[in-house]
């Protein structure tokens, strides 16, 4: 039932993406969609660190932001976006698509796993935080190249 | 008079050969050096992951970042090397190693047979170690799983392939000194800067390199282009890091995030799996002394 969800939410992104893509900018979506992961993990950090309030509806939202971002994910990045709008985007990710496929999926799972059961506590909080967190920098040593310094 | 001038020639040639010959000259240990140090199994783990050994010599692709069968690739300007195995594997590791080779090897460059390593291997950070620190981390390799490879030798062009040219290289970048802690600095900032410059050896991506490979320490951890490739390795100092706090530092040494949320990529998300096992006291002490570091 999970892979059929998966199966079937990949097709619905990409046929979605296939009609955009004349449309909009890739380089800008998968970099937007980046800064909105980078919210969702602040939003989930600030809570674990104490920062912020433990916020049940937050940090659920949260969840859901990273399983939604990388929904169809990879088909931000297709061929001819290599270079250009301050893409880090490896090369790697062209040499070796299944490769990046697989660990944005791994993303995919720990966000789908958090949704399954449903933060109610702090502790929630910390084991999503950890379980997705780990596959934000998983995908970020292969296939991200910071140029800025 | 054609004569005499071959003949001085001759003795020249023969005389730098000969200070060449000196200087490129391996130079070790003796085991007369090593302190009376009874093995401390639990700090030699804890160097394991503050050295930072697994993000070179694991296996690449496996899971389990103890099988430390090596091969990884590592690309320089100077040509390819090809991490080594050093498992306790009597063949393809180092199982058959002596404390004394581990200390040669870490401290001076020089491997159990008497030749130069490249310094891919980064024994310009790990001779400020201290010596007690090698010991125990044999002790602890000497725990983990022999792992046999056939790891390939490293892929370099000529001169680079003559290893006695690194007593040259050595001459003018390893200056054998151990760390020496700064009277003027708190206990906390001494640390931080022993494991930055010693085990940690952040110094080798975070500082730029001359033409020959050297560090330019004068631009101590102020940031450098990648020597494996394309990007960059973002500065470390306080000016460079403008904008985070030390507390900053240390969450982002524990969990991979930075104060916005970016989560730290390329060979530093390998360096974050190794830094998450350091107490909380010691990324503090490195955030500390990184703080106490200027330049841009």
């Amino acid at each position: 039932m999970k892979r059929f969800l998966f199966a079937a939410t990949t097709v619905v992104a990409l046929t979605g993406a296939a009609a955009t893509w004349a449309a909009m900018d890739p380089i800008a979506t998968r970099q937007a969609v980046m800064k909105n992961n980078g919210m969702a993990i602040g939003t989930l950090a600030k809570m674990a660190k104490g920062e912020a309030p433990f916020d049940a509806t937050a940090a659920n939202l949260a969840v859901r932001i990273f399983y939604s971002g990388s929904a169809g994910y990879t088909t931000l990045f297709p061929d001819g976006t290599q270079t250009g709008g301050d893409t880090e985007a490896s090369p790697k990710i062209w040499e070796d698509m299944a490769g990046f496929e697989a660990k944005n999926t791994a993303m995919m799972e720990a966000a789908a796993a958090a949704m399954a059961t449903p933060i109610a506590d702090l502790d929630g909080v910390k084991a999503a935080l950890g379980a997705i967190g780990k596959t934000c920098g998983g995908c970020h040593e292969t296939y991200r190249v910071k140029k800025d310094g | 008079m054609i004569k005499r001038l071959i003949l001085t020639l001759l003795a020249l040639a023969l005389v730098g050969a000969g200070v060449f010959w000196l200087v490129t000259a391996p130079q070790t240990l003796s085991e007369t050096d090593l302190p009376d140090h009874a093995p401390d199994l639990a700090n030699g783990e804890y160097m394991f992951y503050a050295g930072g050994c697994a993000s070179c010599h694991a296996t690449p692709g496996s899971d389990d970042k103890l099988a430390l069968g090596g091969g990884l690739k590592l690309g320089s300007p100077f040509g390819d090397f090809f991490v080594p195995n050093i498992s306790p594997d009597a063949e393809d590791g180092i199982g058959g190693w002596s404390t004394l080779d581990l200390v040669n090897a870490m401290v001076k460059g020089v491997s159990p047979n008497g030749s130069h390593y490249y310094p891919a291997f980064p024994y310009t950070s790990y001779q400020r170690m201290k010596l007690e620190d090698i010991i125990d981390l044999k002790a602890f390799l000497d725990t983990l799983e022999p792992v046999k490879s056939d790891v390939p030798p490293h892929d370099l062009p000529f001169p680079f392939n003559i290893r006695r040219t690194l007593g040259g290289w050595k001459f003018l970048y390893l200056d054998g000194k151990p760390f020496e802690p700064d009277p003027d600095a708190s206990d906390q900032i001494n640390r931080g800067a022993y494991l930055v410059t010693g085990p940690g050896h952040c110094g080798e991506c975070h500082t730029p390199r001359d033409a020959l490979g050297g560090l330019e320490r004068d631009k101590w951890l102020t940031g450098a282009p990648s020597t494996e490739g394309e990007g960059t390795v973002p500065g470390i100092t306080a000016d460079t890091l403008e904008g985070w706090t030390a507390a900053d530092i240390a969450y982002a040494l524990e969990s991979g995030f930075t104060p916005d949320f970016d989560s730290l990529g390329s060979s530093m998300a390998a360096v974050v799996r190794n830094t998450a096992h350091l107490t909380p006291e010691d990324r503090d002490a490195i955030a500390a002394y990184l703080e106490s570091v200027h330049g841009q």
